[in-house]
């Protein structure tokens, strides 16, 4: 398994980045983790004439607060996602799902901003950062822009990163005190989601006063389950009411067939796990 | 289990010794074929077809010859009079239909992965890069991809000229044979009749280490290395194929990775890689990634059954007919054709059937080809049978197991001629039931399952049993002559006791990771009574170890190790007469133990190491005693061996999402003497991963196109130890009478066993929803699929026990809890 040949540029700020993306012109690659990308070069599904390694700047990496958002940096690793405080306390729910991602190994090389901007419908942090309501933040040689998540997600592997544009963090706004469950359901321990279930919750007063669902692999790009969540609000969180309100899992979705599962069996498991999520994130 | 400390009294079989191979494995300290490198050695790589069935009607190569390091660029129409024609060993039926098939394709590609054209270069990258210069032309011809279609006269044909996809049709029938009766009587006359269809998907070996190939020619004899199981084959064949002198090439098989029937195979690339290492005069490696391994590498399993089965009311099965499709893939690789024959003598497991008929037709499709995987030809005929028990269980709302125990071979019927013309040694599947059904607690599995259906949790649970037994320790050669075997079955070795009293022992079998080294140390050492330390074993090079067939088929222990110890025999006749010589008794005076001679009834006597040395000194050796303390045999086994053993599987199925969850598995397993338990316990928790894998993970897919779409290890799915139950496990021991060690093989048990186990489960925790079958593997979605489809037709279907036939319904039958 050996990648066509390519140039190859570590820069180590976001500007310096910006500036070798555009002197290499279209077919540059970014490389942050490469767990995505190195089996992609290594099967020469992708010959690009430069990469550009992010693995040096720094300032996209770690987690910090700001007015009232998270901000992750782009290159946090999974792991780094999954041990982090702030983002235990205020985000839980990605970091239940970035803990169901892969293995220990995967989980150390790879980055929340590489599995976003890859955007593989089966990845497991998009349908959080969905659902968090969180926002991306894009360089370019214009400077930088943001970027609602549910503008950001395009298609199949596309994304609003332009081509001579950088991830550089995720802000996502502070759910403390909301409970999460991600429900993946996968075939083996660290293969993709078949189907995902992103939820998170906020009980006040014995109701479900907030909630918000997204779903993983149920169309090109994740989901969010808004029949879900309107159905739930001001609800009190039993059982009943957690699986009439997951029937509703199946709207607005249009999941694809593979060899796991036809599009009919990921609309059926999308209103079951999301009943599962539920309870858990509720505690029924 | 863990390594027991030694005394050194104990005798060394039956000690769970670390194993002498692990410390450099464990440390990388070792040398795979790919870690190897030669003066001026050039780096091969492959172009492979990525369509199923096309003319090649042009192949454009001056761009590659151009690109940066490229040494040579060959094409099949450059080979076409030199690489001759992949050798096939097993012919299986004399009008058997064999294609040509060309290392590198000459006119025509027949599976996608298919090797069209070669480079060398100075670096692999090199090589790699002119791959995506060379320009071939296809010219699409139809794909050939269902066995079933493919075997119908109408169907498009994979090789033009031989007429059609079938490739020979091989029948056993036990009235013929004078084994036993006439099946379609049993059939006829039965009270109860089961038809069933069984689907053996496609599987991929998925050996750790790829493959790869060096070849030196600059020596007097080529060298070859190579990442197989079957180094002394591999030598034969390459004479064979090639027309080079045998005696010009040495093959050694290093450290390899693992292979589970995935290397017992002479490839294409080991002919290439020669070809290549000829044309230029300089070493030549290729090895493979792991998408060239997953496409071109031989598959396994892919086999269409087709039961029916008789039996009487009370559960006493009369007669067995199995009509077998085997998918052989595009061509007949070194034992395609004899796979599923393999399982021909095993349909009828440990039971006393009175009636059996095999028939197996093997059909040509255009996929990669097909050969041994893990069990070869077993695994499919005790899958076929067990689900057949439990679904005559169902049938006759009888206990699973109590069928069986009407059907088997009593302990005290041994030795027992089978139906299909086998004679069992021994066994006693009584005991190993009984220990499995205590260990896994049977009965309370089966109170929480009715209390479960009672209750309609959504989560139920089954229960799956496996009795089997197959045949291993390949194999008497006059059997294997009798099945068209193009070689024999014996196995030879050597052992030399070196002046110092060190011991080598050369074995012709070729571990790849069983851990022979550590087995016959202790062999030796206990034969010899020599320090386990003391013993060397030498294996995989055609040079130091000259005669053998390799590591196969849980061959080695049952034939290649009873030939060291039998060697080890020899030797020390040899050195009684030299101790008797030097002693002045008669060698009828002298026993020996612990690694002593003494003459009886005095305290004089002689250490096996100083009657080496007195060999090798040879001041004074009696006469006609040739100066050196070595001995050799090639022994041939009377019988195979027959492990059997008992195997419960106890399964949750998520009946929401079809998810199976197993939830406790217990397998008592009779191998016979075991050498060392560790290495015992490692095969069965290996065996079983891979049986557990068919059974719910594995699976080659295509695509209409024939492309596989299951080429990488995130598509084709391996389960790794977080997917699988902790393996219960213990052992019964009854000793082979066919081998003075009383071994049976394990190498292939687990897998062997486990497969029908697991499905058992699954459609037992479903069945009283009207689920009679899932194909494997039980996905969830296929789980799914079943209920959701006994569901819709469940208000239609007839009341359960309704297909008893002739029965008397009102016969009370004795029942297993609430089936
Ligand atoms: C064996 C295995 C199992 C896996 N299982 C899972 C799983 O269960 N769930 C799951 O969600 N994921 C899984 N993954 C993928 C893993 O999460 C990857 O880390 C992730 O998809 C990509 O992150 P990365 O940092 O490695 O990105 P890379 O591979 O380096 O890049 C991926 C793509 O994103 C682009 N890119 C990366 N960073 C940026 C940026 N800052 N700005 C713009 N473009 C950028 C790259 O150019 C490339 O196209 C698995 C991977 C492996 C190898």
């Amino acid at each position: 398994m050996i990648p066509a040949e390519f140039d190859y540029v570590a820069p180590s700020t976001v500007e310096e980045a910006v500036r070798a993306l555009r002197d290499a012109g279209e077919d540059a690659k970014v490389l942050a983790g490469g767990q995505s990308l190195l089996p992609v070069l290594r099967m020469r599904l992708a010959a690009p004439s430069t990469v550009v390694d992010l693995g040096k700047v720094s300032e996209m990496r770690g987690v910090r607060e700001e007015d009232g958002n998270l901000v992750i940096g782009a290159m946090t690793t999974h792991h780094e996602v999954v041990r982090d405080g702030l983002v235990n306390e205020h985000a839980s729910l990605l970091a239940l799902a970035t803990r169901t991602v892969a293995d220990p190994q995967v989980r150390h090389r790879g980055t929340l901003g590489g599995s976003l901007a890859h955007a593989d419908p089966a990845g497991d942090l998009l349908a959080p950062v969905l659902a968090l309501e969180g926002e991306m933040v894009l360089a370019g040689p214009q400077g930088r822009r943001t970027v609602p998540a549910d503008e950001f997600f395009v298609d199949h592997f596309t994304t609003a990163v332009g081509p001579e544009e950088l991830l550089v963090e995720v802000r996502v706004p502070k759910h403390t005190g909301w409970s999460a469950h991600y429900e993946k359901f996968n075939r083996v321990a660290q293969a993709w989601s078949v189907v995902g279930v992103a939820a998170t919750v906020l009980v006040e007063d014995g109701r479900i006063a907030r909630a918000r669902v997204g779903l993983t692999n149920m169309g090109s790009t994740p989901v969010r389950a808004h029949g879900v969540e309107r159905a739930l609000l001001g609800a009190s969180p039993t059982g009943e009411a957690v699986r009439r309100a997951a029937e509703r899992a199946h709207e607005g979705t249009s999941p694809g067939s593979d060899a796991s599962a036809d599009a009919d069996y990921r609309q059926h498991l999308a209103e079951v796990l999301t009943g599962r999520a539920l309870a858990t994130a509720a505690g029924v | 289990m863990t390594a027991t400390p030694v005394s050194p009294s104990e005798p060394e079989i039956g000690r769970a010794r670390r194993r002498k191979e692990d410390a450099r494995l464990v440390t990388g300290r070792t040398r795979w074929t790919d870690n190897m490198s030669l003066p001026g050695m050039v780096h091969l790589a492959v172009l492979r077809s990525p369509v199923a069935h096309a003319r090649i009607s042009a192949i454009d190569t001056t761009e590659a010859r151009r690109m940066p390091g490229v040494h040579e660029v060959v094409t099949g129409a450059d080979l076409a009079e030199r690489q001759g024609s992949m050798p096939c060993a097993w012919p299986v039926t004399p009008d058997m239909k064999t294609p040509y098939a060309p290392a590198l394709a000459v006119e025509e590609v027949h599976f996608a992965g298919e090797a069209v054209a070669m480079v060398a270069a100075r670096s692999a990258a090199e090589a790699r890069d002119a791959l995506d210069a060379i320009d071939v032309d296809y010219e699409d011809r139809e794909v050939v991809l269902d066995v079933e279609a493919a075997a119908r006269d109408d169907s498009p044909l994979v090789h033009e000229e031989l007429g059609t996809n079938r490739s020979a049709t091989w029948t056993f029938d036990s009235a013929e044979a004078g084994t036993g009766g006439d099946v379609e009587r049993a059939l006829r006359d039965a009270e109860v009749r089961l038809d069933r269809t069984f689907r053996q998907q496609r599987l991929i070996p998925a050996f750790m280490e790829p493959r790869s190939v060096l070849v030196d020619p600059t020596g007097e004899q080529y060298t070859v290395w190579s990442s197989t199981q079957v180094p002394h084959i591999l030598r034969t064949m390459i004479a064979m194929t090639l027309g080079v002198g045998e005696h010009k090439v040495r093959v050694i098989a290093p450290d390899v990775g693992g292979g589970f029937g995935g290397k017992l195979q002479v490839t294409p690339e080991e002919m290439l890689t020669f070809l290549m290492a000829e044309r230029l005069g300089r070493p030549v490696k290729w090895t493979e990634s792991r998408s060239e391994t997953m496409v071109s590498a031989h598959h396994g399993r892919d086999q269409v059954q087709r039961l029916s089965l008789a039996a009487r009311a009370d559960g006493t099965v009369t007669g067995l007919k199995v009509d077998l499709l085997a998918d052989m893939g595009a061509y007949l690789r070194l034992v395609t054709p004899g796979i599923p024959i393999l399982g021909a003598l095993m349909f009828n497991a440990i039971y006393k059937f009175d009636s059996y008929r095999f028939t197996c037709t093997n059909v040509f499709t255009t996929k990669t080809p097909t050969d041994a995987y893990r069990g070869a030809g077993r695994p499919e005929a005790t899958f076929a049978i067990e689900r057949m028990m439990d679904e005559l269980a169902a049938e006759l709302d009888m206990d699973p197991l109590e069928v069986r125990r009407r059907n088997w071979i009593n302990h005290d019927e041994f030795p027992f001629d089978t139906v299909a013309g086998l004679t069992y040694d021994s066994g006693d599947y009584e005991a190993a039931t009984d220990r499995a059904v205590e260990m896994f607690g049977y009965q309370q599995l089966r109170d929480e399952q009715l209390r479960r259906r009672q209750r309609g949790d959504t989560v139920q649970l089954g229960i799956g049993v496996s009795t089997f037994t197959e045949m291993c320790g390949l194999a008497p050669s006059r059997v294997l002559g009798s099945l068209s075997y193009g070689a024999g079955g014996w196995e030879h070795s050597q052992v030399r006791v070196l002046p110092t009293g060190k011991v080598e022992v050369v074995t012709g079998t070729s571990p790849h990771g069983q851990g022979h080294v550590t087995a016959w140390s202790q062999l030796v050492a206990d034969r010899l009574g020599v320090p386990f330390e003391d013993v060397e074993v030498l294996h995989g090079d055609t040079q130091s170890s000259p005669r053998g067939l390799d590591t196969y088929g849980s061959r080695s222990l049952a034939v290649g190790g009873v030939a060291a110890v039998r060697a080890s025999d020899r030797v020390i006749d040899k050195a009684r007469s030299i101790a008797a010589h030097l002693l002045e008794c008669s060698e009828q005076d002298l026993d020996f133990s612990a690694g002593r001679f003494s003459v009886r009834g005095t305290d004089r006597g002689m250490a096996l190491t100083e009657v080496a040395l007195a060999a090798f000194t040879a001041h004074d050796l009696p006469e006609g005693v040739e100066p050196n303390l070595d001995a050799e045999v090639s022994h041939d086994p009377e019988n195979f061996s027959f492990p059997h053993g008992t195997h419960l599987c106890a399964a949750e199925v998520d009946t929401e999402t079809g998810r199976v969850r197993i939830r406790s598995y217990v397998c008592v397993d009779d191998v016979g003497t075991v050498v060392n338990p560790l290495v015992v316990e490692g095969q069965v928790h290996g065996g079983l991963a891979q049986g557990i894998a068919q059974a719910l993970y594995e699976e080659a897919v295509h695509d209409e196109d024939g492309t596989l779409t299951t080429a990488t290890l995130a598509d084709y799915l391996v389960p790794s130890a977080v997917d699988l139950p902790e393996f219960h496990t213990d052992r019964t021991e009854t000793d082979a009478t066919s081998n003075p060690l009383g071994v049976k093989g394990v190498g292939e048990a687990g897998t062997i066993a486990s497969t029908p186990a697991v499905v058992n489960a699954v459609v037992d925790a479903i069945r009283h929803y009207g689920v009679t079958d899932v194909r494997m593997p039980c996905s969830p979605q296929r789980v799914w699929r079943a209920l959701s489809g006994a569901r819709a037709s469940s208000a239609t279907a007839a009341e359960s026990g309704g297909g008893l036939g002739s029965v008397d319904p009102d016969q009370p039958f004795p029942t297993g809890g609430d089936r």
